[in-house]
């Protein structure tokens, strides 16, 4: 077999190319003590591709629960048994979310809500609580509300709204096994308008829930044919009650090899790490991920479970000596 | 305390070691004095947990 590190030093990293679907599963499958070396090479294309910063974003769940969908990892769910109850969060809570976040240096502050899609009641209140936010808070909206019409689409761009998250969660041979209640499809038409629409597109997916590593690399080179702004690798965190529950989690090591693999195959784009870091990957995973590939990060809490401390992830970013992106940079 | 707060199940019996370490990364679900499902909202810097009979819990 041919060296696929080599491979990807002359087309990732001299070339700015992403590696293709048959090179991921390569380096999906290489050993765990070639890990230390695919780490470097995937932190060597991220500085030279997206350079030394990073972005740094905290989420709020506008509306937790209840979810008509029946996304198998996810807990608010209104179809599984999972111990979340439905709330929504006011006016007043999410502008105060929106200053702690700010706080920490962050760019970004993603609105999130567990819907299909957005209805009126959710527009509205999306609407106040954007208008609150840029009257006393410096940063970024972001917005992650489902699966969107063209005139909602419409809608967001005029409220301001800076970036549009809606993820394909896993790759389309596997999407069937993830969701029922909609397709991959619409998850794609969704992303294609709100890219078209001139909205940053924050698009990506969750690894460790029972996918193939053919599977994992196929998800990767699915989201950089939509190339996204922004792609949040999440890893599974088995929820109590979801059809997903009892998985158990990834290792530590095709987690690192993942983060990797999605910076080669997307070597311009910003790469955050998401939810279940803490638990697949530890303490050390951070430090870890910010080495080998990762170059943004959400701080805090995250939609029902809880996140490391903020000021952990800054001093660390303080340490590495990676400066955290401003805010006018990314407008 | 008579429940888990995280699998709601009796705090005195079983072994909620596994649980304690998960309620270090997530916030309760069940009321601690009677075990229902409490309705939680997190936000970036900490968590609420409303039990409708014994009132609110806060990170």
């Amino acid at each position: 077999m041919t060296d696929v590190l080599q491979i990807a030093r002359d087309h990732v990293l001299e070339q700015g190319l992403g590696l293709s679907e048959e090179h991921l599963v390569q380096i999906l499958q290489l050993p765990d003590e070639q890990i230390p070396e695919l780490l470097e090479l995937a932190h060597a294309v991220r500085m030279k591709w997206c350079g030394p910063e990073v972005e740094v974003e905290g989420i709020v769940s506008l509306k937790t629960g209840g979810c008509p969908e029946d996304c198998h990892f996810c807990s608010q769910s209104g179809q599984f048994q999972s111990p979340v109850r439905a709330v929504w969060l006011n006016i007043p809570e999410l502008v105060e979310a929106a200053k702690e976040t700010a706080k920490t240096g962050a760019s970004e502050f993603c609105i999130v809500a567990a819907v299909r899609g957005p209805d009126q009641r959710l527009m509205d209140q999306v609407r106040e609580g954007i208008k609150a936010i840029q009257a006393e808070v410096d940063i970024n909206i972001a917005c992650s509300l489902g699966m969107l019409t063209q005139a909602q689409v419409d809608e967001f761009v005029e409220m301001g709204v800076h970036r549009y998250n809606h993820n394909l969660e896993a790759a389309k041979s596997y999407f069937p096994q993830v969701v029922s209640t909609h397709s991959y499809e619409e998850r794609w038409d969704t992303c294609l308008m709100v890219r078209e629409a001139g909205m940053e597109l924050c698009c990506g997916g969750l690894v460790g829930m029972g996918e193939t590593l053919e599977q994992r690399a196929e998800l990767a080179v699915q989201l950089a044919e939509l190339r996204p702004h922004e792609v949040p690798l999440n890893f599974l965190n088995p929820r109590p009650g979801t059809p997903f529950g009892d998985q158990e989690l990834m290792s530590s090591q095709d987690a690192l090899r993942t983060i990797a693999a999605f910076r080669l195959a997307m070597p311009h784009t910003i790469l955050r790490y998401a939810g279940g870091r803490e638990l697949t990957l530890g303490d050390l995973g951070t430090r870890e991920g910010l080495l080998g590939g990762v170059n943004a990060v959400i701080v805090g809490n995250y939609l029902t479970t809880l996140g490391r401390d903020a000021n952990e992830d800054i001093d660390l970013l303080v340490e590495l000596g990676m400066p955290i992106k401003e805010l006018q940079k990314t407008l | 305390m008579t429940y888990c707060g995280h699998c709601g199940e009796d705090a005195s019996v079983g072994d909620h070691t596994r649980c304690d370490e998960l309620l270090l990364m997530e916030p309760p679900r069940f009321c601690t004095s009677c075990r229902r499902r409490m309705v939680v909202q997190v936000v970036p810097n900490g968590w609420s947990a409303r039990c409708v009979e014994h009132g609110v819990r806060t990170s």
